[in-house]
């Protein structure tokens, strides 16, 4: 009997290791199958898989920055710069009746509700740390046009809890407004108000809506995006387009782009540069 | 004494909880048909076959926004080899450069099963302004 069972023991011994062999053989050998199996077989369903890619027409930049040469505006190229982003953004003018029919009842905005992409503003509220005694008295005067400076610190997308503000590579600030809640931190941290918080439904507000872009709806922060959605087509910003050639729009990053001739060539500023946000909007003097 | 009670209660009570299936008994709750419209007929390839889009839809646009608005890739080559631009309303290559009648496409199933997606909160439908 123990002579048996001995040899039971030795066989299965036996018969152990050589099932434990070709165990630890077949384990070792299944990452190099998986990945001849991905590299014939998946080869083919990886080329079917969706790809996702920018449009051919696309315009891109390292940084897009901007150039807005003084000189050029005037109380013409402000209004009309101001109206082509307010068609191309679907942004309301508090100032119009709404359709009564349309929308009945609509409260009358507050002044205070405005909503602002680009706008006129004066030489001392746009550059108010350039206290100079003897201002030439044409910049007194002078309409100043002020946008998002798409800043390369921009303390907005610091301040911003859920990352609906974000910075694109290229430099672009912009908004995801699915994604903002609304909370006005981004307000509070841009040193160049140039956010403006939707306290009413906008629809009554807009003459035309523009169906190439989305309304925004009541809670959410807005600003300027650097008509992000025209770059992508190909096109021109639609300030830059109606500016008459006042606003230049290119690749800071880039020696060759014309906003870098433009501002190797005349003496430009940037708005509260002392805060160190790193502004991409020059203003050529 | 309390057996009519206890009978009577739970009467009431089975009443109260079968209240949505004998509250529609003999009503029409059939399923909407979706209508497709002739241009999105003759396409005949979306961007997924029929029964995912039906199912996953929503995970697709809201993977189209953050393609779009994140990392600027507004294009999309579908599984199938078909070309769309990543957008609901904007564009012939759009959801609804194809699906032209939202009433008919999108609001129908939408009310059916009481969704209410903020899509439209924002986002314009083209024939909504032309009208």
């Amino acid at each position: 009997m123990n002579n048996s069972r001995k040899s039971f023991l030795k066989k299965s011994r036996r018969s152990f290791l050589k099932a434990a062999g070709i165990s630890a053989v077949a384990i070792g050998a299944a990452p190099a199958i998986k990945a001849v199996a991905v590299a014939s077989g998946g080869g083919g369903s990886a080329s079917s898989l969706p790809v996702v890619s920018p449009k051919a027409e696309a315009l891109s930049a390292k940084r897009w920055g901007m150039a807005i040469d003084t000189s050029k505006i005037t109380d013409e190229v402000v209004e009309s710069v101001v109206a082509a982003c307010r068609n191309a953004h679907n942004i309301p003018d508090f100032t119009i009746e709404p359709d009564e029919e349309k929308y009945p009842k609509t409260r009358p905005a507050k002044k205070m509700q405005e909503i602002k992409w680009i706008w006129e503003e004066h030489y001392q509220y746009a550059f108010p740390e350039m206290e100079d005694e003897f201002l030439a008295e044409k910049y007194k005067v002078l309409p100043f046009l002020v946008t998002c400076n798409h800043c390369k610190n921009a303390p907005c997308v610091q301040a911003c809890p859920t990352k609906a503000t974000f910075k694109r590579p290229d430099g672009i600030v912009i908004m995801d407004y699915h994604r903002c809640i609304g909370c006005r931190f981004c307000m509070a941290a841009c040193p160049y108000g140039s956010r403006s918080f939707n306290f009413r439904d906008a629809r009554p507000f807009i003459e035309k809506i523009n169906p190439e872009f989305p309304v925004r709806s009541k809670g959410v922060v807005e600003k300027c995006n650097l008509c992000a959605e025209r770059l992508a087509k190909g096109e021109q910003p639609a300030c830059v387009e109606a500016s008459e050639g006042a606003i230049v729009v290119g690749d800071l990053e880039d020696p060759e782009s014309e906003v870098r001739v433009l501002l190797n060539d005349n003496y430009a500023i940037r708005r509260k540069q002392e805060l160190g946000t790193e502004p991409s909007v020059y203003y050529i003097m | 004494m309390s057996k009519n009670a206890i009978i009577a209660g739970l009467a009431v009570f089975v009443a109260a909880a079968l209240f949505p299936f004998w509250f529609n008994i003999g009503g029409t709750n059939a399923a909407p048909e979706i209508e497709l419209s002739a241009k999105a007929k003759a396409a005949k390839k979306c961007v997924l076959d029929k029964y995912d889009m039906r199912a996953n839809h929503m995970t697709i646009l809201n993977d189209w926004r953050t393609s779009v608005v994140r990392d600027s890739n507004r294009m999309y080559k579908s599984a199938n080899g078909k070309e769309f631009g990543m957008s609901l309303s904007t564009g012939e290559d759009s959801c609804l450069g194809c699906h032209t009648d939202k009433e008919k496409f999108c609001d129908r199933c939408h009310t059916y099963a009481s969704s209410a997606p903020y899509c439209w909160e924002c986002h314009t439908d083209p024939k909504e302004v032309t009208q």
